[in-house]
C-alpha cells in the first residue's frame, strides 16, 4: 500500500507540473526533499539519545517491571483467555509499559515476544488467536506519555514551548485506545459467537 | 481545562526525569553509565531513519510544489469545510496509519511551513503523537510469527486510528 502512495505522490507531483507547464519545479522538489530528509534524521540524533539513555536508567532500575505488576488486572480484564502465569503476560507487559514511555525500541521486541508466546497457546499457527489482536489493538493505538520524537521535531524548528502538544496528546490517545480495545471487544464477541 | 492541561505538559518530562534518575540512584543503579550505555543507540537509531524519510521527503516535496496538493485539497475542501477540518491536516490524517516515516515528513513539513507553535503546527503534532503505525505494527508482530489471517485486527486499527485522529483534531481546536 506504501508502494501506491509513494507512486502516487510523485506521479500526480509530475503529472500536475507538466500540466502547469513548470516541470523544472519536479527537478528542484527532488534534491530539496532529500536534503530535508538527512537534515530531519541528524536533528532527531540528539533528543534520541537522551531519552533512550534515561530509559535505559528506567529499565535498569526496575521501573518497567514494577509499572507491569502495578498493571496486572488489568492486563488479566483485556487477556482473559492467557492464563495470568504465562509468560506471554510478562512480555505484553513490558510491551505496554515499554508503549506508554514512548520507547519505541524497547516496545517492538517485547511484543514481538509476547507475540511468539502467545502463539504457543494458539491452536491454529496460520490464523491470528483473538488475544494477538488484542495485543495489536493496544500496540496500534499505543498510548504514549511522552511523543518523543514530535518533540524533537518541534524543538528543531524553534517552538517556544515543544511540550505544549503532550496534553493534547495524551487526550487523543486514550481516545483512541478506548476506542481500540472496545472495538476488540466487540469483533472478538462475535468472532466467539460464530 | 487549558490550564490544567498546559501544567502538565510543562511539569511532565522534567517530572519523570528526575523520577527516574532519584529512583534509579535508590536501586543503586549506575546512572550516568547506565545513561551513556542506552544513549549510544541514539544514534543508529536516527540513521536507520534517514533512508525512508529521503524517499518520503521526495515525494512529499515534489507532490507540494508541483501543485497536486492544492489541487486535492480544493477537490475535498468542501466536505472538510463541513467538520472544520483544516485541508492541510487531511494528507497527514490519511498517510498516518499507513506510514510513520511518511507522515512524520509530513507533520514537519506542515511544522516548516507554519511553525510549531502555529495551530496547524499544534494539530499535526497531535495528530502524530497520539497514534501508532497500524500497518506497520501489524506487518512487524504478526510476520514474525508467520500469521496469515489477521481476522479483525485490521479493521479495529484502522478505526481506532480515525477515532484518535478526530479526538486530536477536537481537542487542539478546543484548547488552542
Amino acid at each position: 500500500m506504501i508502494n501506491f502512495i509513494w507512486l502516487g505522490l510523485i506521479l500526480s507531483g509530475i503529472v500536475v507540473a507538466a500540466i502547469n507547464g513548470n516541470i523544472e519545479v519536479i527537478n528542484e522538489a527532488a534534491f530539496e526533499g532529500a536534503k530535508t530528509g538527512v537534515t530531519i534524521s541528524f536533528g532527531l540524533i540528539s533528543i534520541l539519545a537522551f531519552w533512550l539513555g534515561v530509559m535505559k536508567i528506567a529499565e535498569k532500575a526496575g521501573l518497567l517491571k514494577k509499572m507491569a505488576r502495578l498493571m496486572r488486572p488489568l492486563v488479566r480484564f483485556l487477556f482473559p483467555q492467557v492464563p495470568p502465569d504465562h509468560p506471554a503476560m510478562g512480555y505484553i507487559l513490558s510491551n505496554m509499559t515499554a508503549n506508554l514511555f514512548g520507547l519505541g525500541n524497547a516496545a517492538t521486541p517485547a511484543g514481538i515476544k509476547a507475540m511468539q508466546e502467545l502463539q504457543k497457546l494458539n491452536p491454529n499457527p496460520e490464523k491470528a488467536s483473538p488475544a494477538m489482536c488484542t495485543l495489536l489493538a493496544i500496540n496500534t493505538s499505543s498510548i504514549t506519555l511522552v511523543p518523543t520524537t514530535v518533540i524533537a521535531i518541534r524543538m528543531n524548528y524553534n517552538s517556544q514551548n515543544p511540550v505544549e502538544i503532550v496534553g493534547t496528546t495524551l487526550f487523543a490517545t486514550v481516545v483512541s485506545t478506548v476506542v481500540a480495545i472496545l472495538l476488540d471487544r466487540y469483533y472478538r464477541n462475535k468472532w466467539m459467537k460464530r | 481545562m487549558y490550564q490544567v492541561i498546559t501544567t502538565i505538559s510543562l511539569w511532565l518530562i522534567p517530572m519523570l526525569l528526575a523520577f527516574i534518575l532519584v529512583y534509579g540512584m535508590y536501586k543503586k543503579v549506575q546512572i550516568y553509565e547506565t545513561f551513556i550505555d542506552g544513549a549510544r543507540g541514539g544514534f543508529a537509531t536516527a540513521i536507520k531513519i534517514i533512508p525512508h524519510l529521503v524517499a518520503m521527503m521526495v515525494a512529499v516535496t515534489i507532490f507540494r510544489q508541483s501543485g497536486a496538493l492544492q489541487l486535492f485539497i480544493s477537490w475535498i475542501q468542501p466536505v472538510l469545510q463541513f467538520f472544520h477540518i483544516p485541508g492541510e491536516i487531511v494528507p497527514l490524517t490519511l498517510l498516518r496509519p499507513i506510514s510513520g516515516t511518511g507522515s512524520l515528513a509530513l507533520m514537519t513539513d506542515i511544522i516548516a511551513n507554519y511553525g510549531p507553535d502555529s495551530f496547524l503546527g499544534r494539530m499535526a503534532s497531535t495528530i502524530q503523537g497520539s497514534t501508532d503505525t497500524t500497518l506497520y505494527v501489524l506487518t512487524v508482530y504478526f510476520g514474525a510469527v508467520g500469521i496469515r489471517n489477521v481476522l479483525y485486527a485490521v479493521k479495529v486499527g484502522l478505526w481506532a486510528d480515525l477515532a484518535g485522529a478526530a479526538a486530536a483534531i477536537f481537542i487542539v481546536t478546543i484548547i488552542f
